[in-house]
C-alpha cells in the first residue's frame, strides 16, 4: 500500500536526488518524489514502522537540502 | 565603455528586482514565500553595495593607504566586496560546504562557489575586478528566485485547474443547514446543495430542479439539466436551484475523490524523458567539473612544456571557472517535469485524465488504435434507425406501433416508444397481448395493431417482406394489413466518423474495431466509419488475444492503444500499451485498469488526448534540445575565452526562463468539437 505525503523541496534536481536517497533508506520498497506537486509517494516493505522510515528518509533529505520538510 | 554597460546592468537589476517585489506583494497577494522575500532583500542590498562601489575606483581606496599599513585601502575595498559577497552568497556557501560534508560534492551550489571564489581569488591577486564574483552570485540568485516563483505560480495554476475538492457538505436538520466534513457523511444521507456550490458526494436527486456544470469532470461547458431521479456526480457545480441529493457512495468512493487520487498519483509516475534527464544530470555535473579542471591545467601546461611560452595560468583558470558557471543543469531539470505536469493539467481541464507522464509520452507515439464497438464507437443503446412505413401515414403508424408496444419492457419496444416520443394515452389501448419471442398485439383506438418479428407475422398469417438488413426488424400490421417495418439497431455516435478521420490525420496508422456482434453489423459500421480492420463475433477473451497479436506486429517505437468502455474489457485495457477507458466515471474496474480515462464518452476526446500529448512532448523535446545546445555552445565559447562569466550566467538564467515559459505553454488546450 503506497502512501502519499506532502514534501517541501525547493529545486527540481534536489527532488531527484532526494528520491534516490529515500530509495536507499532501509524499509523503503518504492519511493517517488514529484517536484511539481510536492508529493512523496512511499511504499514500505513488510514489517517496517512508517514513522521510523520517514524519519530516516527526512534525515537523508536534509543532507541534500537542509530546509526541506516531509509532513507525516 | 564596458564599465558603463555594467553600471546600467546593475542599475537595471536593482530596479527590476524592486519592481518584481512590489508586483508580487501587491498584485499576487502573498505569493512570495518568506524564503523568497529574504532572497529579494539580499539581492537588493548586495547589488546596491556593488553599484555604489562601482563609482569608487581602486585608486580612491589606494589613497587611504598609510605608511604604517600600506595595503589598508586595498583591504578595505576587498572587505566591502566580501560583505556583499557573503550577503548574496552566504547560504550557497553553506549549502556547498554541507554538500561536501555529506559526500555529495558535485552539485550546483558547489559549482557556483568554486566559480565565484575562483574569480574572487583572481581579483585579489590582481587587485582588479571583484565585481565579477559578486555578480555571478547575484545572477545565480535571481535565476533561482525566478525559477521558484515561476514554478510555484504555475504549480498553483495547474493545481487550481484540478481543484475539485469540496470543503463541506450541507446536511439539513430541523430546517437548519449544517456544514459538515464530506468525509463524515454516510451513504444514504440526504444533503442539500445550494446554487453555486460544488456537489460534494455522488448521489441521486430527491428534490429540486437545477442545471449543473460538469465541466470540471468532462470538459463539457454546456450545463446539464437535472431533476428528481437523476444522478449527479461529485465535482459538478450546481448552477440554478437548490437540490437535495441522497448520497449513493461515501466521499472516498465518490467521483471527485477518485479523480483527485488519480491526479495526485499521476505526477509520481515518471516518463522516459524525465528519467533521461535525471540520469543525465547525475553524470553531467561531475563531467563538467573534470572538464573544467582539465581546461585549467592542460592547455597552459602544454603551452609551457611544448611551445615553451609563458603558461598564462590566470587566463585558463578564468575560462575554467566560466565553464563551471555554465554547467548548472537547472533549466533542464526543471523544465521537463514542468512540461509534463502542465500537459497532464491541460488534459485534465479537457476531461482527459492521464495517469502519469509516461502514458502521456506513450499516447503521443500511438500508431495503432484498437476500439471496442459497443459503447465506444456506438452508443450502446438500441434505437430505431430506419422507418419504412407508408410515407403519408408515417406519423400515425409510428404512433400505433408505440401505443401497442407501450407496456412492454422489451428493449425493442422501448426504442419504438422513444422513437415516437409523444405522449402515451393508455386509455386508447385495449386487449394487449404479448407473446415472448414473437411480438405484441393490441387494440389502439379500436383497431387491431400487431408489431413483431417475421415469425410472429407468419404465425398471424400476415404477409410481409423478408429482409436482409443490419439490426433487428419489427414489422407492423393494422387490422391484419401489412404496413411496413422499422429497423432497430445500436446507433453510431455522431462524432465517431469524424474522430476516426482526425485520428488518421493525427498520425495513427491503423484503426481496428473489435465486437461481439454479428459480421453483417460489424462490417456495416466499420465501413461507415472507415475502419481498417474489423474483427466480429468475438468472445470477451478473444479481444485480449487480438490485442496481444496486434502488439506483436507493431514496430519498436510505436504504441498500441485500446479504447473501451470498461465493461468486460479490463484485461484488454491492461494488456495494451495504453488503455483508454471511456465515459468510465462510473466503473471502478475501468479506472483501475486504464492508463487514460476519458470522463465522457465522446470519441473526439481520443483525438484531443493525442493532440495534447503530441504538443506536450514536442515542448519537452524543444526544451531539451534548446537547453542542451545553448549549454554546449556556451561551453565551447567559454573554453575559447569568447564568453566571459557574466554572459555565461546570463545565458544560464535566460535559458531557464525561456524553458519554463515554454513548458507552461503545454497547459493551454484547444478542445476538439
Amino acid at each position: 500500500m503506497a502512501n502519499i505525503y506532502e514534501i517541501e523541496v525547493d529545486c527540481a534536481n534536489c527532488a531527484n536526488l532526494m528520491e534516490a536517497a529515500i530509495r536507499k533508506v532501509k524499509g523503503v520498497q518504492k519511493a517517488d518524489v514529484s517536484f511539481m506537486t510536492q508529493k512523496l509517494k512511499l511504499e514500505l516493505c513488510e514489517g517496517y514502522n512508517e514513522k521510523q522510515v520517514l524519519k530516516e528518509a527526512l534525515k537523508e533529505c536534509k543532507k541534500i537540502e537542509d530546509d526541506c520538510e516531509i509532513y507525516f | 565603455m564596458g564599465k558603463i554597460i555594467i553600471d546600467i546592468l546593475l542599475a537595471l537589476i536593482i530596479l527590476i528586482t524592486a519592481a518584481f517585489w512590489l508586483y508580487a506583494e501587491k498584485k499576487d497577494g502573498g505569493a512570495l514565500k518568506k524564503k523568497q522575500k529574504n532572497v529579494i532583500k539580499r539581492i537588493l542590498i548586495s547589488s546596491i553595495i556593488v553599484f555604489a562601489l562601482q563609482f569608487v575606483s581602486a585608486d580612491v581606496f589606494d589613497m587611504l593607504n598609510i605608511r604604517a599599513f600600506a595595503y589598508a585601502g586595498r583591504i578595505l575595498r576587498l572587505a566591502a566586496y566580501l560583505v556583499s559577497y557573503v550577503i548574496i552568497g552566504g547560504d550557497i556557501l553553506k549549502k556547498a560546504f554541507r554538500g561536501i560534508k555529506n559526500k555529495r560534492v558535485f552539485d550546483e551550489n558547489f559549482l557556483m562557489v568554486i566559480a565565484s571564489l575562483g574569480a574572487l581569488a583572481l581579483a585579489v591577486y590582481e587587485n582588479g575586478d571583484y565585481l565579477e564574483a559578486v555578480a555571478v552570485m547575484i545572477f545565480y540568485q535571481i535565476g533561482e528566485l525566478f525559477q521558484s516563483y515561476a514554478v510555484g505560480k504555475s504549480r498553483r495554476n495547474i493545481s487550481a485547474l484540478m481543484d475539485l475538492r469540496p470543503d463541506y457538505a450541507n446536511i439539513e436538520t430541523d430546517g437548519n443547514i449544517e456544514r459538515v466534513d464530506p468525509e463524515t457523511v454516510a451513504p444514504g444521507t440526504v444533503i442539500s446543495v445550494l446554487p453555486g456550490e460544488r456537489v460534494p458526494i455522488d448521489g441521486i436527486i430527491t428534490d429540486g430542479v437545477s442545471s449543473v456544470n460538469t465541466s470540471a469532470l468532462t470538459g463539457e461547458s454546456i450545463p446539464r439539466d437535472v431533476a428528481v431521479g437523476d444522478e449527479v456526480l461529485s465535482g459538478c457545480i450546481n448552477l440554478t436551484g437548490l437540490i437535495k441529493i441522497r448520497t449513493e457512495k461515501s466521499f472516498g468512493d465518490s467521483t471527485v475523490s477518485k479523480i483527485l487520487h488519480l491526479v495526485e498519483d499521476a505526477s509520481t509516475r515518471k516518463s522516459k524523458s524525465e528519467d533521461f534527464i535525471t540520469k543525465f544530470a547525475r553524470y553531467y555535473t561531475p563531467a563538467v567539473c573534470f572538464a573544467a579542471l582539465a581546461l585549467a591545467f592542460l592547455p597552459p601546461l602544454c603551452k609551457m612544456l611544448i611551445l615553451g611560452g609563458s603558461a598564462g595560468f590566470g587566463v585558463w583558470l578564468y575560462r575554467a571557472l566560466t565553464f563551471l558557471v555554465i554547467s548548472c543543469p537547472c533549466a533542464l531539470v526543471i523544465s521537463i517535469p514542468l512540461g509534463f505536469f502542465a500537459g497532464i493539467g491541460g488534459a485534465g481541464k479537457a476531461g482527459i485524465l492521464i495517469k502519469g507522464s509516461s502514458f502521456l509520452e506513450a499516447l503521443a507515439q500511438t500508431k495503432i488504435i484498437v476500439m471496442d464497438k459497443t459503447g465506444t464507437l456506438t452508443k450502446g443503446v438500441f434505437e430505431v434507425s430506419e422507418i419504412h412505413f407508408n410515407e403519408a401515414e408515417k406519423e400515425k403508424l409510428l404512433e400505433y406501433a408505440a401505443l401497442a408496444e407501450s407496456s412492454s419492457p422489451h428493449p425493442i419496444a422501448k426504442s419504438i416508444v422513444s422513437a415516437y416520443g409523444g405522449e402515451i394515452d393508455r386509455s386508447r389501448i385495449t386487449e394487449i397481448e404479448e407473446i415472448a419471442g414473437y411480438g405484441v398485439t393490441a387494440r389502439v383506438d379500436g383497431k387491431l395493431v400487431a408489431v413483431g418479428n417475421g415469425r410472429f407475422f407468419k404465425k398471424l398469417n400476415i404477409k410481409c417482406e423478408s429482409l436482409d438488413v443490419v439490426g433487428t426488424v419489427a414489422y407492423l400490421a393494422v387490422e391484419g394489413e401489412y404496413k411496413g417495418y422499422t429497423v432497430i439497431s445500436d446507433t453510431v455516435k455522431s462524432n465517431s466518423a469524424k474522430a476516426l478521420k482526425l485520428l488518421k490525420k493525427a498520425g495513427v496508422k491503423k484503426t481496428v474495431m473489435l465486437t461481439g456482434d454479428g459480421k453483417a453489423v460489424a462490417e456495416k459500421v466499420g465501413k461507415e466509419l472507415g475502419i481498417d480492420e474489423i474483427h466480429s463475433e468475438l468472445m470477451p477473451e478473444d479481444k485480449l488475444r487480438i490485442v496481444g497479436e496486434l502488439l506483436k506486429t507493431k514496430r519498436k517505437n510505436e504504441r498500441l492503444a485500446f479504447v473501451g468502455d470498461g465493461i468486460n474489457d479490463a484485461p484488454a485495457l491492461m494488456t495494451a500499451d495504453i488503455g483508454i477507458a471511456m465515459g468510465a466515471m462510473g466503473s471502478d474496474a475501468a479506472i483501475e485498469a486504464a492508463d487514460v480515462v476519458l470522463m465522457d464518452d465522446d470519441p473526439m476526446k481520443i483525438v484531443t488526448g493525442i493532440r495534447i500529448s503530441r504538443k506536450c512532448l514536442s515542448i519537452v523535446y524543444q526544451n531539451i534540445v534548446f537547453a542542451l545546445s545553448v549549454k554546449f555552445i556556451s561551453l565551447i565559447l567559454g573554453a575559447f575565452g569568447i564568453v566571459n562569466m557574466w554572459i555565461a550566467v546570463f545565458a544560464d538564467v535566460g535559458v531557464m526562463v525561456l524553458a519554463v515559459l515554454n513548458a507552461v505553454r503545454a497547459l493551454s488546450v484547444r478542445l476538439e468539437k
